[in-house]
Formats: C-alpha cells, structure tokens, sequence
C-alpha cells in the first residue's frame, strides 16, 4: 500500500548526497520558523541530525512516491502531493514553502544525487516487493535443481524454443509499456475464448523476448487478432498452413526498431520476431491453441513461430497501408493478415511499368492455385528495385492495383474443373464467365526489403471475407 | 527459489464425459451436420439413406462457414433436436 505523507513539507534525502547535506541546515531552519517538515531519509536513519527523520531505509515511501533524485521536497496537502522539486535551487524551494531568504549563503543552484530507490541494483527486487501485489497469475515455482528454460518446456508453454522465464520482475518491467491496467481484459483469446488481461500479455511477452516498449504492438496486434472479422479460431484451426501475419506501419515502427529494410521478412530483427512471436505464445498459452489440437495444419509453415514486420514508408513511392486503410499519416498501426509463408518474384529485366505489372499478375495467379479465385487474399511486398519503377512512372498505389486488376481477369473456361487436364478449379458454370483473381480489396500492397535486387514477395492468404478472415487494422495505443 | 508467472488461461478445459451410445438407432433423430466442405454433402446423403434404412429418423444442417465454429443457435438447434449427431468433416 502506498504510505500516507504527511501535510507540510516533506524533503526525501540521504547521507550519501553532498546537496542533501547541503539543505539540511535549511529544512531545520523551515521547522524552527514554524513550518511543518517532515524527513525521510534512505540510508541512514540518523541523518539529518536534529530532524528526527523518519526511516525510510525499506524505501517503501520513496518507491511508492516515485522518487528518482535526493532530495526531493514536496508540498503535501490532505495527503496528497500538491508540488514537487529535485535537487537544491533557492527559487524553487521558496516557491514551493512559500518563505523567501532561504539559504543566503548557499550556492543558487546545486543538482540532487540518485535516489536509492532508483539504484539500478535494487530497483527490480523494489519492484516485486512493493509492486508485485498487483500482479494476479498464479505464481509457479521452481525446485532448486530445476533449470528455468527446461522447467518452461516441460510444462508445454514453449512454442518449441526456449522462452525467457517470465520471473516478477521482468514482468513488472514489462508492464511499464503500457498505461493499460494489469487487470484490464485485452481480447478472448481463441480457441478457448479466454480472457488475456494485460498481466498475461506481458507475461507471455516476456516469454517471448520482448522489451517493455514492444508491449503496446503485442497489445493492438492481439486486439485485432482476436476480432470476428479476423477469425483466428478458424486460422488457428485450418489444415492450410496460415498464421497471423502482422504490418505495422507509422512512427512507433523507427521508434521500437523494427526493420524495414535488409532481411526484412527474415532473422535478425528483435522487434519483429518478438512481437510476432508473442502473438502466438498468448494464443498458444491463453487460448490453448496447440498444434495436434486445435491447430490442424497439414505443413504449417515457419511464420506461424512469428510473422511480423514493417513497411519503409520512408522509402517508399506511395502512401503507407495503413493510409490506404483509413488512417491518418501520424498514427502508428498494426495490420493483421492471415498469411502463408514467402514467395519471391523475379523480375531483374522490366524497366516499365507496364512490363512488371505483367510480372506480378502472372505470379500473384498461383496463389493458392493458379484456377482458383476470389476465395484467398494476398499480399504483394514490393521491394524497392521494383517500387522504383512505379513511383518513377508516376503509378500510385491505386493505379498498380487498378492495374493488376485488369491484368488478373480470368477466363472462367480455364479455372472450370477439368480444364488443363486439373480436376481443381471452379465450378462448371463460371465457364463462359471473367473471374478476378482477388475479391475486391483482397490483395494488398506494402513496400519493404533491402536496397539490392529487382525482387518482390508474395504472401498468399486463406479463406477471405466472411466466411474466413478480413485483414483488420488498429491503431497501436500507449 | 525462481518463482514465475503462469502464462496460461490457468483453466483446465474441462473433460466431459461422453453421453452413452444409444443401444439401437430405432426411432432415434440423428442429425446430420455438414460444415461446408466439398464432397461432404456426397457423404452425408450416403449415411442418410443407410441411416433411414436401419429405422433411423433424420434431421440435416449446415453451418454457414467451414471456417469459424458452428454458431450458438445451431448448436443449441442440433441438441434440442437429435439424439445423435454426425458431422462430415472434410473433402
């Protein structure tokens, strides 16, 4: 419980602080004129001489009261904090006790020393001893000669790496990503609907790798995961071998780090893979999704350990997607897409437009199969070789679309069953119809990868719309 | 001691027990579910026929998509009506 301070003055110090010792002539001074002041002090209960301080050496006061410099004087009225100052500056001491003339013959101004309640050695073990009241999952311990990593596996709360074992402290440290309440209820998480509170994001958070800052990514990735439109029941359950694939675009992505460039869709970037990877680890610990179980997939597919990266919007000769989706430049966005793996297009001739329009209309018809249509999204990565080409032709991203539109109306006599020798393809009477390949609005576009090679990606979809997934975007909160 | 936080639900799902199989189909309604997947109906039309032969009755239902659970309504549908249900799961 956060302790009660009494009103007057009330000044945090320690011995160990030369400006603390500095002031201390002035804090008797203030009591003898009359002034209620009260002292707590950190490391030595005796210090300041003729105070009477309180001790304050647990240093549940300073930690409850945030305090991060000695000293520290505050302005209390019915017990609540009504001012604040760091350190030692005559102006603002007489501001704040409201009594001029103070230490005449001191120095205007002299900076404050850490408080040790902020001492790096001892701010996790704080943490859990004062904070880790609020934090409500049940608390699994280990036996002495149990190792942390092993002991996570056993337990079956891996996704078949090892994960960093979500101790109190860390999970503490973790929550201090968010403004969000640890009790607050994120999303019900399929397949068992369980509720995820922002305790087990952080939780499963943790587990996967990520830094505090990460934490709201994970947060508005799973809200939008967990959505009706976006079904992860249904990509969860599925024999075809999809995930959830998130894009995030806006500030936040240069922010936290994210790659946008070399790579971009591989190894190496801890933003990415751990965002992604905890998405997976809530829906795997939370919601109990497990592969044989629940989870169907006939191959699956390496994304479905964690599928996440950003746009270059920087680099890029359009707006971001999440622009085209609704949302202003300045926000920072998370796009949930039920993806499959990669797959590269080359293209290390077209110089036109035109010429590698053609290009992608010809690879994007092998999503899923090259007779089926208007049943899988896609998206298309345009790298930067092949986004060159457009912006320097003046094709927007409505146009590209607009154009690989045109370029993927199919005759239905070739996508009916039996045509080409394939039993697959559509039903006998889209014979004498022109099918598009995507659905209005199913395939999108983001442009991502490294500054090298005339190459762009395709990340096939699943079952779209209604009866499977819609892409969802949400913007990405404090 | 390394004490940590359980990352589950920390529900166990709870393990139901199966109703009794019926002693004969006589009389009794066996719903017939098919989940939208191609081919299922093929197979459910050839249990119906063996089904209604044995002296069984026989209700059908679909679900609006093979690709999200079976709605609240269906299910509560299928359990006020039948006294078994058989699903056709996939192609």
């Amino acid at each position: 419980m956060k302790p009660r301070l009494p009103d007057g003055l009330v000044a945090f110090v320690k011995r160990g602080c030369a400006t603390c010792a500095l002031v201390s002539p002035i804090l008797r001074a203030l009591r003898e004129a009359g002034q209620r002041v009260t002292v707590f002090t950190q490391d030595d209960p005796a210090f300041p001489e003729g105070l009477a301080p309180v001790d304050d050496t647990s240093l549940e006061a300073s930690w409850h009261h945030q305090i991060e410099t000695v000293p520290t004087l505050l302005r209390v009225e019915d017990g609540a904090e009504a001012a604040r100052t760091v350190g030692w500056s005559r102006e603002r001491w007489e501001a704040l006790t409201g009594v001029a003339g103070l230490g005449p013959s001191l120095p205007g101004l002299r900076p404050g020393c850490g408080s040790v309640s902020v001492d790096p050695d001892r701010v996790d073990e704080l943490a859990v001893r004062f904070g880790a009241g609020k934090l409500h999952s049940r608390r699994v311990e280990l036996a002495p000669l149990e190792d942390e990593i092993e002991a996570l596996f056993e337990r079956g709360w891996t996704d078949g790496l090892p994960v960093v074992p979500p101790t109190q402290a860390r999970v503490l440290r973790m929550l201090t990503g968010t403004s969000r309440a640890p009790d607050e209820v994120v999303a019900p998480v399929p397949p068992d609907l369980a509720p995820a509170t922002v305790e087990k994001v952080a939780v499963n958070a943790v587990m996967a790798g990520c830094k505090p800052e990460h934490l709201p990514v994970v947060l508005a990735a799973l809200e939008a995961a967990c959505t009706d439109q976006f079904n992860m029941h249904g990509v969860l359950a599925t024999t075809m071998p999809v995930g959830p694939v998130v894009i995030v675009n806006g500030p936040l992505r240069r922010a936290i780090g994210m790659n946008t460039g070399v790579n971009v869709l591989g190894q190496g970037n801890r933003a990415g893979l751990t965002i992604g990877r905890a998405l997976q680890l809530i829906v795997r610990n939370v919601g109990g999704g497990r592969p044989g179980e629940v989870d169907r997939a006939t191959h699956g597919s390496p994304g479905k350990l964690s599928f996440c990266f950003a746009e270059d919007e920087e680099g890029s000769p359009w707006e971001p997607l999440s622009v085209q989706r609704g949302f202003a430049k300045g926000e920072s966005t998370v796009t949930l897409f039920a993806g499959e793996g990669t797959r590269c297009i080359v293209d290390q001739k077209s110089r036109t437009p035109e010429s590698l329009a053609n290009s992608f209309a010809l690879a994007l018809r092998g999503v899923s199969h090259p007779k089926l249509a208007m049943t899988f999204d896609a998206i298309l990565v345009v790298g930067p070789d092949h986004g060159r080409v457009f912006g320097e032709a003046g094709w927007s991203r409505a146009r590209l679309l607009e154009e690989l539109g045109a370029r993927l109306q199919l005759p239905g006599s070739e996508l009916v069953r039996g045509a080409g020798g394939i039993a697959e393809g559509l039903a006998e009477h889209f014979r004498d119809a022109v099918v598009p390949k995507f659905r209005p609005g199913g395939l999108l576009l983001v442009h991502a990868g490294g500054g090298a090679g005339l190459f762009s990606e395709i990340i096939g979809g699943w079952v779209s719309g209604d009866g499977g997934s819609e892409p969802i975007t949400r913007e990405i909160t404090p | 001691m390394t004490i940590l936080l359980d990352p589950t639900s920390e529900r166990t799902v709870a393990s139901r027990p199966r109703v009794a199989r019926p002693a004969s189909l006589l009389g009794k309604r066996v719903g017939l579910l098919d989940i939208g997947k191609p081919r299922g109906d093929v197979f459910l039309d050839r249990l119906e026929e063996r089904l209604r032969a044995a002296g069984a009755l026989t209700s059908r239902f679909v679900k609006p998509t093979y690709a999200k659970p079976a709605p609240t309504g269906l299910r509560q549908q299928i359990a006020g009506q039948c006294d078994v249900l058989i699903e056709a799961l996939a192609d």
